[in-house]
């Protein structure tokens, strides 16, 4: 273990690079770059991920930063949610003289 | 849970279509799997900067060059896509160069072979970055996510790759007839590699059948060797070159091109080291690795002065 995580101590940091494609719309994840700093990171993202004009706004995260849900959980952790159809509009019946809502 | 039915959960998944995401549950012989093919696709994108790069300086036009230029970016690009895929089934990118360069790794042999002429570039674009695409459109549909969400972006990238070359070859083969000859004898030594480029016939493929049964695989190597030369059968005709292969004809009853005996033996020749360029293409890596380790010192130094920099300026606010 120990070599290995000094053997990964001496790789740049991996940074997640999020591009806004146009105005109005969000940053989107498009991929992942080591770099040695945000700087470095935020024009290594220009040069590998927007070469034909893909966006004109980049958002780099270090990694380590990110915190993930466990995909082991994917059933207990979103539960709550299952049973509450009313958050639906289709939970509501319309009569059908009002047809539009 | 047993591994035997995380296993069969794992395949049930698969056989629906799902796909599978870094931190899934995955057989580690999937995982192998998915580390051997994206880090040797990556390495084929790095190496395949080379026979290219070549002839950038001697381009005959600066529109030519810059277009040249633009592709071989491209390919680091993809090289990156790539090797950021392959990171995220826990592989590390110092690993994946050292196994490159100590030549534990392959890349694809299509790039073992020298470009002799400009018109190879042409050839090269037409013939070998089609190849690529045939086989890495269906792995845009891949089981494991990353690796088909790279896809996706290279494809996109790759279809000018192909254009540029054939563009060159359409210019050679009606240009004088010295130019003509060129583009014909580079499609002579780049049509049999271009077609073994799909790897050895269904039978003898060793891996074909669990990546298949896993969708990393969509199509049998076959399969596409097919797709590729129905494609590139007419394409030659419009340039008016001849394919190199006497036993080569319109089969009516398939619908499809026959051609003829592939000779394995020189593929497997250069897969295991004796083609023209293979010792050439590692020490040209090696060389750039070595000759690059200032940049990267000088990038982390400078990124150290620059944090140091910020930690004082903030006490000294404080």
């Amino acid at each position: 273990m120990s070599e290995q995580t000094s053997q990964h101590e001496t790789e740049w940091p991996l940074w997640e690079v999020f591009i806004r494609a146009r105005g109005g719309l969000d940053h989107r994840h498009c991929g992942s770059l080591r770099a040695p700093d945000s700087e470095m990171a935020l024009m290594n993202a220009r040069d590998a991920y927007t070469r034909r004009g893909e966006g004109h706004s980049i958002w780099v995260v270090k990694a380590t930063n990110i915190v993930a849900s466990n995909p082991d959980d994917k059933g207990s952790f979103y539960d709550p949610a299952d049973d509450k159809v009313y958050r639906h509009p289709s939970f509501y019946q319309l009569p059908d003289e009002v047809d539009h809502m | 849970m047993t591994s035997a039915t995380e296993e069969a959960r794992f395949q049930a998944h698969i056989d629906a279509e799902g796909k599978i995401e870094p931190k899934d549950w995955m057989p580690e012989a999937y995982r192998k799997s998915l580390v051997r093919q994206i880090s040797q696709h990556a390495h084929s994108e790095y190496v395949g900067m080379l026979p290219e790069s070549n002839w950038l300086r001697r381009a005959p036009t600066l529109r030519r060059k810059a277009a040249l230029m633009a592709k071989i970016q491209d390919e680091a690009g993809h090289g990156l896509y790539l090797y950021s895929a392959a990171e995220t089934l826990g592989t590390s990118r110092d690993e994946m160069y050292r196994d490159l360069l100590s030549g534990k790794a392959k890349y694809s042999s299509i790039f073992n072979y020298p470009t002799l002429t400009w018109a190879d570039i042409g050839a090269v674009g037409w013939l070998v970055d089609g190849a690529a695409i045939t086989n890495q459109v269906p792995l845009c549909r891949c089981s494991y996510g990353p690796y088909a969400r790279a896809m996706v972006r290279v494809c996109k990238e790759e279809s000018f790759h192909q254009r540029q070359g054939f563009q060159i070859m359409l210019g050679m083969a009606h240009g004088s007839p010295q130019q003509k000859a060129m583009a014909q004898d580079a499609l002579n030594r780049w049509w049999w590699p271009s077609i073994a480029m799909f790897g050895p016939p269904d039978g003898e493929s060793k891996h074909s059948a669990q990546s298949m049964a896993w969708k990393i695989k969509r199509h049998s190597n076959d399969e596409l060797r097919q797709r590729f030369i129905d494609m590139t059968i007419p394409q030659a005709d419009f340039l008016g070159l001849r394919i190199p292969d006497d036993d080569l004809k319109f089969n009516e009853e398939t619908g499809h091109y026959d051609i003829g005996p592939i000779d394995w033996d020189d593929f497997w020749a250069v897969v295991n080291g004796e083609g023209q360029c293979n010792t050439d293409r590692l020490a040209a890596r090696q060389k750039a690795h070595d000759e690059g380790a200032w940049v990267r010192e000088a990038a982390t130094a400078y990124a150290a002065k620059r944090a140091a920099r910020k930690a004082a300026e903030r006490i000294a606010a404080e």
